[in-house]
């Protein structure tokens, strides 16, 4: 299969902070840890659950979001799965 | 031989819980923050004094004041619950005499919860078409606030108690669909009701670590909120369109998708994932919650009433959850 979707961590960011409406635009880098960001919480993860399968087509487990502490860990996950 | 539903009709228990309600035994959360994470204003929770038979029973009474139904033509009746009054005798025979039905009637349960609804309607239709039975009558009562323990924010914040009833009738238009059933256990302990029953029956020991929440009588659910939310986003899409293929329509036929209100951040992404427009999507959780089997009775019903469901309607229902379970289909109205 020819690989389509080719995975930018800028626009995984730019997605992820249009996602979370109480976190501004800029405030996200490859490096924050989740559970840094403002107000984070289990309904965050539920909204990358969900933003990844549509944007990326990829199926994030229980698994996956434990294990992942930055965005850049979210990154790599996705890069390897598309 | 064909099958359409005549009524429906469902009863709520007098006690409303609110946002502020709620706020008073989780002080870390206020009204309006509990209303963003769960888009739940209130829900209602019942007393150990009208359980889900009895919620189902005055669901009953109300249908047969609204409607033409004929209690002595009932010919069989489905219970649906996660909460039987006993493990013997089934309630549903407890019903029949209770609402003074016919002896001449077979009566089951169904413990099926989110799922339920669908599952019954699907039941109601094997005895109709298969001319087994011409009126059956479908009730329903859940009561997840029994086991919900009172310090889980989720499950408290999120469901609600109570009760409906259905009546099935023998039509001469076709006016439900074809069936799409589904089932898969290995999801069963993600959505679990802990210590319940015969496999694992509540011990001293359970009572005595749950003192402070009056020992869990019923037992406990326990939620894999991150499993669960994304079984529904896999799952509910694939049934979507295997309904629309048995029933031989198009996404654009469908009027009105009502899918089991399982939670606002499930209807919100299942709904973003199909692309389902605004008007043509049932969102009925803000004032009752999820209602577990309860959930897509009173969702046909509101949407009756406001109109959004009229002569001509095509309206896709499907439920989901605990079991794995789900099944869905197409009615015509």
């Amino acid at each position: 299969m020819l690989i389509f979707n080719i995975v930018n961590v800028k626009e995984l960011i730019e997605k992820l902070e249009e996602e979370f409406d109480e976190v501004e635009s800029g405030s996200i880098k490859p490096e924050t840890e989740f559970t840094d960001i403002e107000n984070w919480g289990s309904m965050h993860a539920l909204i990358i659950i969900a933003l990844i399968d549509m944007e990326y087509d990829v199926t994030l487990t229980g698994q996956d979001l434990k294990g992942m502490k930055t965005v850049m860990d979210l990154f790599g996950i996705i890069k390897d799965r598309t | 031989m064909e099958a359409s539903i005549k009524h429906i009709t469902y009863y709520l228990p007098p006690k409303i819980i609110s946002n502020k309600d709620l706020s008073k035994v989780f002080p870390e959360f206020t009204p309006a923050q509990i209303f963003k994470k769960t888009g739940v204003k209130k829900r209602t929770h019942t007393s150990v004094d009208c359980i889900g038979s009895d919620m189902a029973f005055h669901a009953a009474q109300k249908l047969f004041t609204e409607s033409e139904i004929d209690r002595e033509e009932i010919d069989f009746l489905i219970y649906v619950t996660e909460g039987l009054d006993y493990k013997a005798p089934a309630t549903a025979v407890i019903l029949q005499d209770r609402l003074g039905l016919s002896m001449n009637i077979g009566a089951i349960d169904v413990p099926l919860g989110c799922s339920g609804f669908t599952h019954a309607l699907g039941l109601a239709k094997m005895v109709i078409s298969s001319g087994q039975g011409k009126d059956v009558l479908l009730l329903f009562g859940d009561t997840p606030s029994f086991v919900s323990h009172p310090k889980d924010f989720v499950l408290r914040s999120l469901f609600s108690d109570a009760g409906a009833a259905v009546w099935v009738s023998l039509s001469d238009i076709p006016s439900i669909g074809h069936f799409v059933y589904g089932s898969d256990g290995s999801g069963a302990e993600n959505l679990f009701v802990d210590q319940s029953s015969t496999r694992n029956p509540l011990d001293q020991k359970w009572l005595d670590n749950n003192e402070d929440a009056n020992g869990m009588l019923y037992g406990q659910m326990k939620m894999d909120g991150l499993e669960v939310f994304t079984f529904s986003l896999q799952r509910v899409p694939i049934l979507v369109n295997d309904i629309l293929k048995k029933n031989k329509l198009s996404f654009e036929d469908i009027d009105l998708f009502v899918f089991h209100q399982a939670s606002d951040i499930i209807l919100k992404s299942v709904q973003r994932k199909l692309k389902i427009p605004d008007d043509r999507m049932a969102y009925y959780i803000e004032d009752f919650g999820n209602t577990v089997s309860v959930s897509i009775p009173i969702a046909l019903s509101e949407s009756i009433k406001e109109g959004r469901v009229k002569k001509g309607s095509k309206v896709l229902v499907a439920g989901f959850g605990i079991g794995y379970s789900w099944s869905g289909t197409v009615l015509y109205y």
